[in-house]
Order: structure tokens, then C-alpha cells, then sequence
């Protein structure tokens, strides 16, 4: 799995939003790309992440 | 009063013949006119845009003068309204469009369906993750300029702007929060000025695809 460019092992499938979650991101502040597209934010819970995907992580903080 | 033709000579004033019927051509939104909608709108109107699409629900209050191009006389007043007299002090001739409404999953696809380029400029991260993830995925031929981490004193190279994906650009340092820190008008600034500049270069086919 490559997460932001870079090379990560994932034992098994898991949903995207558990996947957040383990890797300290709070799911309401990121919008994902998963393998060239992006994926709506109330389909993270739905949307299972394996060993051979390709995700970009953007996090927002606040200010504007 | 000028005509829009010598108002359009002098803020188009050096370019080409084809970078002015492309910026003339362009459609930008600008979604939050804080700090970095209100100073991105500002950029974009002295660029000639030819269509420019303001959104915010918000009021001027007296602690936005520190970073907002907003005034005195503003205070109490919608900032889509109080922002619209001002960018037509600048070109009587845009074409603004600009509306009171809070920015939803709902209304975008009816706000931001005739725009080519979007600009974020909400404040809170939860409304930036919503705006990106939602036009991002309801198009595909839609770019989006985001700012994240605009707050504090730090150096002015740690805003930076950046492609992240196909369609999405990211300015700012990517960390600072204004939970934390105090929001400084020179930053917030800096922020808005390199996403107005991507807004340019992106119409101007000056990024790479």
C-alpha cells in the first residue's frame, strides 16, 4: 500500500475510515484520493482499503 | 466614468492577446470571504477574471479588519455585499456574481457547476475537507485551490503551493492551526496571494497538467 507516496504494509482489508483513524487522522478534516479518484466522505466507513491500493491523504487545520 | 475598455487595458495591461481572452474566458468561485476569500477576490478582480463567483453567510465584524479586506464602514454588512462594492471600486465591468449562502454537500453541484477553477477559502477544516472531497468527486474536470495552515508568525517560505492530485491544489504549511495561533494578516495574505497566482497560472496554461 502507498500512503502519501510512501510504501506501508497493511496485514489485512480495512475500511477506509478505520484505516484513518489508526493512522491518526480525524476523519471530518481529510479528503482521500484512493487509486486516482476521490471518494466522498460518507462512503469512508463503506470503502475497504487492501494491501495493493494507493491513497492520498490530505488534511486540513483551520484557518481562512 | 471610464469605459470598460480602458478599464480592461490597464488591468490587462503587458499581456497577450490570448492570456486576456483566457482570463476574460475564465470562471472562478471563491467559497469564504475571510481572510483569504476576501484578499483571493480582491487578486482576481485586478486580473480581469472574467467570471467571478462569491459565497459566504457570514457578517463583517470588527475583528476581521486584521486580516480581511474589509473597513469600518463594512462592519454589520454581509461580507458577499460589502466585498462586491469594493471589488467594483476596482472594475465597475466584472462580472460578479456574488451571493449570501453557506456553502453545503447540498448546494454545490447548483453553486459551483458553472465554475472551471474553485477556490477554498472556508475557515474551519471540517468545511474545507467537505468543499474538496464533494467538488473533487462530483467532477472531474474541476480544479481546486485549498489553503491550509495560514496561522502565526512563521517564515513566509513555509506557505508553499503545492499539486497534490490531478485536480487539486494545496497553499499554505500545511500544519498551522488557528485554534492555536493567532492569525497574522501578512500570512493569511501570503496564502491568498499564491492561491490567486495559481488561479492565474492554471488559466493561464502555465501548470502542468
Amino acid at each position: 500500500m502507498l500512503i502519501n507516496g510512501e510504501e506501508k504494509a497493511l496485514a489485512c482489508p480495512t475500511a477506509l475510515s478505520e484505516l484513518l483513524t489508526q493512522l491518526g487522522y480525524r476523519t471530518a478534516f481529510v479528503a482521500v484520493e484512493l487509486n486516482g479518484n476521490i471518494i466522498k466522505q460518507k462512503d469512508f466507513s463503506s470503502t475497504t482499503i487492501t494491501d495493493a491500493d494507493k491513497l492520498e491523504i490530505v488534511s486540513f487545520v483551520g484557518g481562512g | 466614468m471610464l469605459s470598460k475598455e480602458e478599464i480592461n487595458a490597464a488591468l490587462g495591461k503587458g499581456l497577450t492577446q490570448a492570456q486576456l481572452d483566457a482570463l476574460h474566458n475564465a470562471r472562478v468561485a471563491v467559497v469564504g470571504l475571510g481572510g483569504l476569500g476576501s484578499n483571493i477576490a480582491v487578486a482576481l478582480t485586478r486580473l480581469g477574471i472574467g467570471q467571478l463567483y462569491l459565497y459566504d453567510f457570514d457578517r463583517v465584524e470588527l475583528s476581521n479588519l486584521n486580516r480581511q479586506y474589509y473597513f469600518l464602514d463594512d462592519i454589520g454588512q454581509y461580507k458577499a455585499d460589502a466585498l462586491l462594492k469594493h471589488l467594483r471600486q476596482i472594475n465597475p465591468y466584472a462580472a460578479l456574481h456574488s451571493q449570501v449562502v453557506k456553502v453545503t454537500q447540498e448546494n454545490i453541484p447548483a453553486l459551483l457547476g458553472d465554475c472551471d477553477i474553485i477556490c477554498e477559502a472556508l475557515d474551519d477544516a471540517a468545511g474545507k475537507a467537505m468543499l474538496v472531497s464533494t467538488v473533487l468527486s462530483t467532477w472531474s474536470d474541476k480544479k481546486v485551490i485549498a489553503g491550509s495552515g495560514i496561522a502565526g508568525f512563521g517564515k513566509a517560505e513555509e506557505i508553499t503551493s503545492k499539486k497534490i492530485t490531478k485536480n487539486l491544489y494545496l497553499c499554505g504549511d500545511g500544519s498551522s492551526d488557528f485554534h492555536d495561533l493567532p492569525l497574522c494578516g501578512a500570512r493569511v495574505a501570503l496564502c491568498a496571494m499564491q492561491q490567486a497566482l495559481l488561479a492565474a497560472r492554471i488559466i493561464l496554461d502555465l501548470e502542468e497538467n
